[in-house]
């Protein structure tokens, strides 16, 4: 487990810089280590403590360490569910209190308002885009939405391989609707839960991408509405809290950054054999899937059904051909 | 209390081993005449006791394969989760071996005789030229070696949609049920085709998941009961009788946590690994990750004793989260009678309590310190200094080294320890009854240093 751990977090950083750089400070939990992080500066929103009083000044760097140590077990716990179990299917047990715990640690951000901050210091202009973290942008709640975040951040469920590939008709499910600010979650989370059919990667990568598109999109992403209402049995797929942002500020062009990046010699020949023209940004978690050892499951697909039945028919006989 | 003795050490010989031959489940038989075990493998070995009280291989069989589910690309463990014993009814022996989706019911049975003096096949087997056969003859029965066959009798495959947990027979012999994650299913023994869903913990919308079914157990006298346990840490009990789909609980057995304590890691600590009701059916055991709690079935609001663990581990529990040591699944167990519980730990130990004397006491069970007859000493963590040499720093604990699962004879006092790829047994040198030391039997000094106060490790 540790190795896996290891290897995976290698990969991570590139993908999520921000990670990287996050800079866990871990104040005064001695046992708390987190080896993939990089020792860095204390955040930014820990600064306004030190104009007040020494005592007062204690406190707040006592309750500045416990924020970042909170947001330490924050990012471990997002980092548990996103790694998967190549082969076999996760625990649910254990990917459900992973999952209470992150809804835990975001509740108590939001009601302490430090929640509002993290998303400032995240969203602000200041930071570059491309160090931005995905998988946080989708935490991140611009301000003018509610102040109720409904969570989640939580990208891939464990879960592994993309088994069908499914055209993302998950992300069907997520309502367009501009008025609703909790929108994501509704139906993203429950469906990865459906065990197996959890693999959060591509489809996330996806769902990260219609949210981002704003209103263009609208029309594709209603497309693969209709679409997952004719194929019932790619339920279940995605676990993410994609919010669909109409016109948020900056993510479009942090994504397209980020996406530029993107080493193309990644691909996988049969990814590109199976169509994935229509796909030109590949996502971090796409990546992250074709370094999956035999496994390379080609999922983003904006146009479904059959594309999506060719690939699953070609992911199949991999499997057969590879096992 | 016991002083623990290692009868039968059935340790691997070699110290590597594969991941195949780690242990996954123990269950002694409703006599103790059998001590079955499953691996990771899908191998099921059972050990008999012998007349002189020793535990020796009696059968070993492959039980479950490792399958591909080809629909959702995973891979299908073959390890085995649980086993129970059917009652005894003929001289053959009947259990169920489950791994995380087929349940099977294997039929054990012995064949020391062997019938000779066929008419139309000769002693190897081939068919006689019926030109040569002359007279008849009945075939008699002869003795030979003794050998034991397992055969499956019934395949329960396709019940469940997510990992099986537990099973549990009922006592009524006739039915049994598998819990998974999300749902308990309850089975006729002789229908393999179908089975009722008495317990659906699956929300409408996946996204209110937040709660899963850790074990589930029957009553061992009431064939309406049944308790299982949850990830949230409450266990419930519900009977049958009242509706078809025990959803609403009869009984909800859960303690307040103090909301001034309340962690990140209190929701994970609190989730029950094991349960086990009494052998009088009178108490519930339930184990979650720091604690073992004993239950009155008619008090719900809390326990009626709690014993700690490893408490010292609760300020580590973030080094433990993140190693995903604080998932593991601790079992638990109860003496013939009652009155002793017991339960492992980490660095190979394991716990035992004494519920009326409130004494307790740390075993090691590792091939270090296990020689045959050799008395088990007992062992003790400290949290800072070592106030003796024996001691064990907090720090060096191996947290790789975890004692999962363990059982108890059902009437004497003697008990099975697997520690990854080996298994103990221990005996009870100076009670082997399964009484209380008094002093004329005892000859010895007590071997135990257990000190009620404070509580030792």
């Amino acid at each position: 487990m540790a190795s896996i751990f290891v290897v995976s977090a290698e990969r991570f950083i590139p993908l999520f810089p921000r990670l990287a750089c996050q800079g866990v400070l871990l104040g005064c939990h001695p046992c708390f280590r987190l080896n993939m992080f990089s020792k860095g500066t204390k955040r930014k929103f820990s600064d306004g403590d030190e104009e007040i009083s020494d005592e007062s000044l204690v406190g707040a760097r006592v309750a500045s360490s416990y924020s970042l140590q909170r947001q330490s077990l924050l990012d471990m716990s997002l980092i548990k569910l996103q790694l998967c179990h190549m082969l076999v299917e996760p625990n649910l047990c254990r990917s459900v209190l992973i999952a209470n715990t992150v809804r835990q640690i975001q509740e108590e951000m939001t009601h302490d308002g430090s929640w509002h901050m993290v998303a400032e210091a995240f969203c602000s202009a200041g930071q570059s885009p491309s160090e931005r973290l995905v998988a946080t942008e989708v935490l991140c709640r611009s301000r003018e939405q509610d102040a109720e975040p409904k969570l989640f951040s939580v990208i891939s469920y464990e879960g592994c391989r993309e088994e069908e590939v499914v055209a993302d008709e998950t992300l069907c499910s997520v309502s367009v609707s501009d008025t609703v600010s909790n929108v994501c979650l509704a139906g993203r989370i429950g469906q990865c839960w459906e065990k197996s059919e959890l693999s959060g990667v591509e489809r996330d990568e996806e769902a990260l991408e219609d949210s981002r598109l704003g209103s263009g999109e609208d029309e594709e992403i209603d497309t693969k509405d209709r679409a997952s209402t004719e194929s019932p049995k790619t339920i279940g797929q995605v676990f993410g809290t994609f919010e669909i942002k109409n016109g948020s500020p900056g993510p479009d062009s942090a994504l397209e950054e980020l996406f530029s990046d993107v080493d193309t010699s990644y691909y996988d020949l049969d990814t590109m054999l199976t169509g994935m023209q229509s796909a030109p940004k590949m996502g971090p978690y796409d990546i992250l899937d074709s370094l999956a050892p035999s496994h390379s499951s080609p999922s983003i697909v904006s146009t479904p059904n059959c594309r999506s039945d060719l690939n699953e028919l070609d992911h199949i006989m991999e499997i057969i051909v590879g096992s | 209390m016991l002083s623990p003795v290692l009868c039968s050490d059935l340790a691997a010989l070699e110290p590597e081993y594969t991941e195949a031959d780690v242990i996954s489940t123990v269950e002694f038989n409703q006599s103790g005449e059998f001590l079955a075990t499953g691996d990771r493998g899908g191998r099921v070995v059972i050990f008999q006791r012998e007349p002189q009280g020793e535990y020796n291989v009696y059968s070993t069989f492959q039980s479950h394969e490792p399958e591909f589910d080809y629909l959702k690309s995973l891979e299908i463990e073959e390890k085995i989760n649980k086993i129970r014993w059917l009652p005894l009814h003929n001289p053959a022996h009947f259990l169920l071996a489950t791994n995380d989706k087929t349940i099977k019911l294997w039929k054990v049975s012995e064949r020391d005789k062997r019938a000779e003096g066929y008419n139309l096949r000769d002693e190897e087997g081939r068919l006689k030229d019926l030109s040569t056969v002359t007279t008849l003859q009945v075939p008699v029965l002869r003795p030979m070696d003794l050998l034991v066959e397992a055969s499956p009798r019934r395949v329960f495959a396709n019940g469940h949609a997510y990992h099986i947990n537990s099973i549990s027979v009922n006592s009524d012999c006739e039915t049994y049920l598998s819990a998974d994650d999300l749902r308990i299913n309850l089975w006729h023994l002789n229908i393999t085709d179908r089975s009722f869903n008495i317990v659906d913990l699956k929300p409408e919308n996946m996204e209110d998941l937040s709660e899963v079914i850790t074990v589930a157990e029957f009553h061992p006298h009431h064939c309406h009961l049944l308790a299982f346990s949850s990830s949230t840490g409450t266990t419930r009990l519900c009977d049958m009788r009242a509706r078809a789909l025990c959803d609403q609980h009869a009984k909800l057995f859960e303690e307040a946590v103090d909301p001034s304590r309340r962690s990140f890691f209190s929701e994970i600590v609190s989730s029950v690994s094991d349960v086990k009701f009494s052998h009088s059916g009178r108490y519930l055991l339930t184990r979650d990750y720091l604690t073992v709690k004993v239950w009155d079935l008619n008090m719900e609001n809390k326990p009626v004793e709690t014993y700690q663990v490893h408490d010292y581990l609760r300020t580590k529990l973030c080094s433990l989260y993140e190693s995903d040591c604080i998932f593991d699944k601790f079992e638990c167990a109860w003496n013939g009678t009652d009155s002793v519980i017991m339960t492992g730990a980490y660095n190979n130990y394991f716990r035992m309590f004494d519920r009326a004397s409130l004494r307790d006491v740390t075993l090691e069970a590792s091939r270090e310190v296990c020689k045959r007859r050799a008395v088990l000493q007992p062992r003790r963590v400290c949290v800072g200094k070592k106030r003796k040499e024996t001691d064990v720093s907090v720090d060096s604990l191996d947290f790789r080294k975890k004692i999962l699962h363990t059982a108890w004879h059902p009437k004497e006092n003697i008990i099975a320890i697997a520690a990854s790829n080996n298994l103990y047994i221990f005996q009870d040198r100076l009670t082997p009854n399964g009484h209380h030391n008094t002093p004329e039997i005892q000859s010895a000094p007590p071997k135990w240093q257990t000190q009620p106060n404070p509580p030792t490790y």
